[in-house]
């Protein structure tokens, strides 16, 4: 059976990795290469690395620090950060990035999304979808990490990019992020009942126990945090034994 | 032992290089068909579309190149995730395509069950073995290995599938005729039970 992802994510800025509470007030956690190091060496599922400052600065990724975190990553690894052009995907994978993920390029045009999905197949291709609840109630979309909205929903959004030919939506609650209160259901759902492809949650986890209704009840093929994993004792394999116990199929490695 | 990881446009090849270096291989990535000649194993890798792999295969000179070397020479090949599909005579994704031809058989989308799966099938999923063979020495049935596809290959001959993986129903996760295997998930990804089963190719 097909196991229910448990995915740390790293948010990087210059050489050091940082978290923030709701895509604000960033924090400086540490270097970011022992922390990909101990995250392989304990087997996890997959790793997203996210450059946050790149597009803001309008600058390409950088490729030679993804060279680095690669070089000794043995587990699936989705990188994102500046991307707008296939070269820009193209030297990611030559730079052992195994996914990337696109959020606000996807926006500006969408047919990046198609360009990459057809040129090396839509597993290659995660749609970074953050969203935050509006006045009117909706969650809408925001681009450029959490600062432009985009005037379209969450869910709307998400039918788009997979229609363009993503294979996968990573969905973030600005809101949530950081905050420690759980996870968002309600928007989860939104998103899982309009596409077909997997959806990896985030944003908001605290316990192990925060992991188990996106799943169970919001239909999340994936589960993804950040803050748990650097400010608390839990590592991604405690969450992954809650979950089981919850009979969710997880991968359990003994170590 | 040298090892050959074949360069046709269609990959990440510096993780699946990665990973035999650290099982203790001398790999080497080239793009120039003739240097198959100097290879003691052969890596297909490739993510990407059946129409498009083949297409650049056949452009680049490699076709024939793998079929003698595989077909005459009996030098071990592995085809990894889209690597494994194109051994198969024909393939349907970017239009109906003619295959290598090594593995008996057609590439077809996977087929939902139910409405809880989805598709690309993304993530860690066991195999169950259906035969023994030595490159699954010490891998102990439904172990876990990473997936990222949307299609598969169906073997014409039960006989050439060694081990199978449930999702859509049931699909072939790993293939063997002769030397020439085939694994539709990522050795490379799949942490110790890929290197324990990259380890068994160099010994196969």
């Amino acid at each position: 059976m097909l196991k229910v992802r448990v995915i740390p994510t790293l948010l990087w800025k210059d050489v050091g990795l940082v978290k923030g509470i709701g895509f604000d007030s960033w924090r400086r956690v540490g270097p970011i290469l022992p922390a990909i190091k101990v995250y392989n060496t304990r087997q996890v599922d997959e790793l997203i690395i996210v450059d946050i400052l790149a597009t803001n600065e309008k600058r390409r990724p950088d490729f030679d620090s993804v060279r680095d975190f690669s070089a000794d990553c043995f587990v699936p690894l989705t990188v994102g950060g500046g991307i707008t052009s296939l070269s820009d995907v193209r030297e990611l994978l030559r730079a052992g990035a195994d996914k990337v993920c696109i959020n606000t390029a996807a926006y500006n045009n969408i047919n990046l999304v198609t360009e990459i999905s057809n040129a090396f197949g839509a597993q290659c291709v995660v749609a970074s979808i953050d969203a935050k609840k509006n006045y009117s109630g909706d969650y809408e979309c925001y681009s450029n990490s959490g600062k432009v909205p985009r005037g379209i929903s969450a869910a709307e959004w998400a039918e788009r990019v997979e229609k363009a030919g993503a294979g996968e939506i990573l969905l973030t609650s600005i809101e949530r992020d950081g905050s420690h209160r759980g996870f968002d259901l309600e928007l989860i759902k939104s998103v899982t009942s309009r596409v077909k492809i997997p959806v990896i949650a985030a944003g908001g986890a605290d316990t192990p126990k925060d992991f188990i209704k996106p799943v169970l009840e919001a239909g999340a093929s994936a589960v993804s945090a950040a803050s748990i994993f650097h400010y608390t004792q839990y590592t991604p394999l405690d969450v992954k034994i809650e979950m089981s116990k919850h009979g969710i199929p997880v991968r359990l490695v003994d170590r | 032992m040298a090892v050959l990881i074949i360069d046709y446009g269609m990959s990440n090849l510096s993780s699946i290089k990665r990973a035999l270096e650290e099982c203790g291989a001398d790999v080497f990535i080239s793009d120039n068909p003739k240097d198959i000649k100097k290879a003691e194993r052969v890596v297909l890798p490739g993510v990407g579309a059946f129409a498009d792999g083949m297409m650049n295969l056949n452009n680049r000179g490699w076709t024939g190149a793998i079929k003698e070397e595989v077909l005459t020479n009996k030098i071990p090949l592995l085809g990894v995730c889209l690597g494994m599909q194109l051994l198969a005579d024909k393939g349907y994704e970017g239009g109906e395509t003619e295959g290598l031809g090594l593995i008996p058989g057609e590439v077809s989308i996977l087929n939902k069950k139910n409405e809880s799966e989805r598709i690309p099938h993304i993530g860690w999923n066991e195999i169950k073995k259906v035969r023994h063979d030595k490159l699954l020495d010490g891998i102990s049935d439904n172990s876990d290995f990473y997936f990222v596809h949307s299609y598969s290959l169906n073997p014409k001959d039960n006989y050439c599938i060694l081990a199978e993986t449930p999702h859509c129903g049931s699909f072939v996760s790993i293939v063997k005729k002769d030397k020439v295997y085939g694994v539709q998930f990522h050795p490379e990804k799949s942490s110790s039970n890929g290197f324990l089963l990259l380890k068994n190719f160099l010994r196969v």
